[in-house]
């Protein structure tokens, strides 16, 4: 298996006008990588988010203005559902989503850019999202995280090493 | 797709203003000074080529997104860090890396399953196409 060192490496950036932009490598060609992005039996065997969580509903409906719905079940019966719709699809290429949470914890919703770059039978994907934040900048919610009260600066000097460019 | 901030059962809001302040090297650079202590604006005008009212911007929008407070001396006014948006910040953010991170390890492991499928599939087309050239 011939796998190149940039290969399995996720970077995530983050901007303020783009929101969040996360970028991975794989070793596949992109074909495949788009398949295995929007053919439900396809999905649901990766996209299940952390241990503990799979993915039990993910309908989706290939076409603009086509919607998709995804919902994941933990194994401690906890829920969760999410869906939107298709905005631009170049097949291959590029997937422009809405997304919406059935418990909103953001006000609003989000749109999500998906761009596949294929080089050498490796395929770069890039994520963008883009946060509807209008009510968010009026800045709500402060999560009340005891974690991060006890926050070391060793914490924030990671963190201001992290490529947030 | 943000489902894992969800997983994560963080209220995600207000970093947008965190990611946005920090989003600029110079800011960056202006915090990793303020680590080290308290300091004016002409203090932290003078490493960087720049006047104090482009530092000022710059720490009005340190401010607005929490990451800063600035002391009531009217004169000097001091900046000084507030570690808890950035810790938030840090914490979402390794979250949100480690739940992709899980994702995409099991894509890696579907897409070698498919190539190594599209192979065979492949292979098994040559062979029917040479049984077909045979009976002919």
């Amino acid at each position: 298996m011939t796998m190149t060192k940039e290969v399995g490496k996720l970077k995530i950036a983050a901007s303020g006008d783009r929101g969040i932009v996360m970028t991975r490598e794989f070793n596949a060609p992109r074909k495949l990588v788009f398949d295995a992005w929007t053919k439900p039996e396809l999905l649901k065997r990766w996209l299940a988010g952390p241990v503990g969580w799979t993915m039990t509903v993910c309908v989706i409906n290939l076409e603009i203005g086509g919607s998709y719905r995804y919902e994941w079940k933990h194994e401690n019966g906890q829920e969760m559902g999410m869906g939107g719709i298709y905005r631009e699809i170049v097949p291959n290429e590029r997937l422009v989503v809405t997304e919406e949470f059935d418990a909103a914890w953001y006000p609003g919703g989000a749109v999500t850019t998906t761009t596949l770059a294929e080089k050498n039978g490796v395929t770069t994907v890039e994520t963008t999202v883009v946060y509807d934040s209008t009510e968010a900048r009026d800045g709500v919610l402060r999560s009340p995280m005891e974690t991060g009260v006890a926050a070391s600066y060793d914490r924030l000097e990671k963190l201001l090493d992290t490529n947030f460019a | 797709m943000s489902y894992e901030m969800q997983f994560a059962g963080l209220q995600g809001q207000h970093l947008d203003a965190t990611f946005a302040a920090l989003a600029d090297p110079t800011r960056r650079a202006i915090l990793a000074r303020l680590v080290t202590g308290e300091a004016s604006v002409a203090e932290l005008a003078e490493p960087f080529a720049m006047s104090q009212p482009a530092i000022s911007k710059h720490l009005k929008v340190l401010e607005r997104a929490g990451l800063i407070s600035r002391g009531r001396d009217a004169q000097r006014r001091p900046c000084k860090l507030e570690a808890l948006p950035l810790a938030e910040a840090n914490e979402w953010l390794e979250r949100y890396r480690e739940c992709w991170e899980q994702n995409f390890q099991r894509l890696d492991a579907l897409l070698e399953e498919m190539k190594a499928e599209g192979e065979r599939t492949t292979s098994l087309k040559t062979r029917q196409k040479r049984r077909v050239h045979k009976r002919q």
